[in-house]
């Protein structure tokens, strides 16, 4: 004879879930009026737009998407991915400014002594130097998963330019940050990939002097890139990256579905 | 001036025909309100005269040709109501795609936060101009470029071919004039990108992992790894 058991359903639990944690007192404490929100927050259509609209998000997101637009399967949240990607590098590139100067006597020492001496140095650096890796990888995926869809067509034309770009200064971002370190592999790297751009014509070495700041590396260049590194280059990327999100929304939200 | 359509203009001579049966002024009056919406226009229709009061038989004022009413305009249906071709199925941002994006973060963050206590980033000796390592490799996403030092004069590999790939990408929406977006219909975009994504992964990759000292080609699993990341 076979025995039915009832098991709950997925959906089930989750409702339970949901209740169980919105039945709670702390959800309790942390949404009744006059604390987080001045006038409680319940869940209604009002206050879902409100949450939103009232907010500095409202900025970056309308108070309504698509459908289409929150699966997760059309976008693999890699646009959004990227953009964080870039706040934890701001985060964690702050936190080793702290003990970084550029200067040939002193960077590497400092790098040396931020991951033996630092609480918490090393792991930091960690993050930043594998979260630029995987920042170059997802605004590369990003730009394929983009075009796949055919969402730079009208119009979102521009939109792919700007796009382009941000990839263009994402990698011109890691490579500064790649000298930095001031040990063999950053020098040799660097040698390698502005000796390349030394082949720039008519302007070769013009080019490659400016970049070098002298005609070899040197402490001047390691100055230069620093400052690109840390200011100029994050801050023309900030204001890309506002045109970029801007005309995601004035353009009518991300592409339809196929 | 848009052509009056045929069959308001019938309708207005049926209704004139009418009215001058009956002698009365009330058949107008019922024309103005059963506008076709969907023929494409409304009219709108002014009653030249007023409201007959009482079954005078006096008659109605009417205009040069006999008429009772007067077409004003006719407007596109289009262009008064704003009716969307294809209702767009939206959903609210809080919590449907913050909540996404949210564990997205925290997803993402989780991993840098674990293989960052795992793998330590490289820090070699002192950099040194005079000692050269072989060999010597820009960071990875260079390294298709570097690959194609091998291949081409520095000046091409560097600088020209880089230098076209990049145009082309930013004018992709400009070349690419088909308007649909659904993959049957774009196999030569999706061929062609595929194909530039690839050269660049493949070159990439064996630039990564199958040069060795002197830049000569090795197998990684035979030689081992000559790669920093």
């Amino acid at each position: 004879m076979a025995r039915i058991i009832e098991r709950p359903s997925i959906s089930e639990r989750l409702a339970k879930l949901n209740e169980s944690v919105q039945g709670s007192q702390a959800w309790n404490s942390i949404f009744r009026p006059g604390s987080i929100f001045r006038k409680g927050y319940t869940d209604s259509p009002r206050n879902r737009s409100y949450v939103i609209m009232n907010s500095v998000l409202y900025h970056l997101h309308p108070v309504k998407v698509k459908r289409h637009a929150v699966k997760v399967s059309y976008t693999l949240c890699l646009g959004g991915l990227s953009f964080f990607l870039f706040i934890l590098l701001t985060v964690t590139g702050i936190f080793l400014m702290f003990f970084y100067r550029p200067t040939a006597a002193q960077a590497w020492n400092d790098i040396y002594t931020l991951q033996t001496a630092v609480a918490f140095g090393l792991l930091v650096r960690n993050m930043h130097r594998w979260a630029a890796h995987l920042m170059v990888l997802s605004v590369f995926l990003h730009m394929a998963r983009v075009f796949y869809h055919g969402a730079y067509k009208p119009p979102r034309e521009f939109n792919w330019v700007i796009g382009v770009q941000l990839l263009m200064f994402t990698l011109l971002l890691s490579f500064t940050g790649y000298l930095l370190p001031w040990d063999q592999l950053s020098l040799w790297a660097v040698t390698v990939g502005t000796n390349m751009m030394g082949y720039t014509p008519v302007f070769g070495t013009q080019v490659r002097f400016v970049l070098l700041g002298g005609v070899e590396i040197g402490t001047d260049t390691l100055l230069r890139w620093y400052v690109l590194h840390v200011l100029m280059l994050p801050f023309v990327l900030v204001i890309f990256m506002a045109i970029h999100f801007w005309r995601v929304r004035k353009d009518g939200g991300i592409s339809g579905p196929l | 001036m848009t052509e009056i359509p045929e069959h308001l203009l019938k309708r207005a001579a049926e209704a004139r025909a009418k009215a001058a049966a009956k002698g009365g002024g009330d058949a107008p009056a019922a024309e103005g309100g059963d506008a076709p919406a969907g023929g494409g226009a409304a009219v709108a229709t002014a009653e030249r005269t007023a409201v007959a009061t009482t079954g005078a038989a006096a008659p109605l004022a009417t205009g040069p040709a006999g008429h009772t009413q007067r077409l004003l305009t006719v407007v596109k249906a289009g262009s008064i109501q704003d009716v969307r071709a294809t209702p767009v199925d939206k959903v609210h941002t809080w919590p449907h795609l913050l909540l996404a994006e949210f564990v997205a973060a925290l997803a993402c963050t989780a991993f840098l936060l674990i293989f960052s206590i795992f793998v330590n980033a490289p820090l070699l000796a002192l950099a040194n101009p005079n000692l050269t390592p072989n060999p010597s490799k820009a960071p990875w996403y260079f390294l298709g470029l570097q690959e194609l030092l091998t291949m081409f004069h520095p000046m091409v590999a560097g600088v020209t071919i880089p230098g076209m790939g990049l145009i082309v990408l930013i004018l992709a929406p400009y070349i690419d004039k088909n308007p649909s977006n659904r993959p049957e219909d774009r196999k030569v975009a999706i061929g062609s990108m595929t194909i530039f994504l690839m050269f660049w992964a493949v070159l990439v990759m064996i630039g990564s992992f199958f040069r060795g000292p002197g830049q000569n080609f090795v197998f990684p699993w035979k030689d081992g790894i000559f790669f920093d990341l």
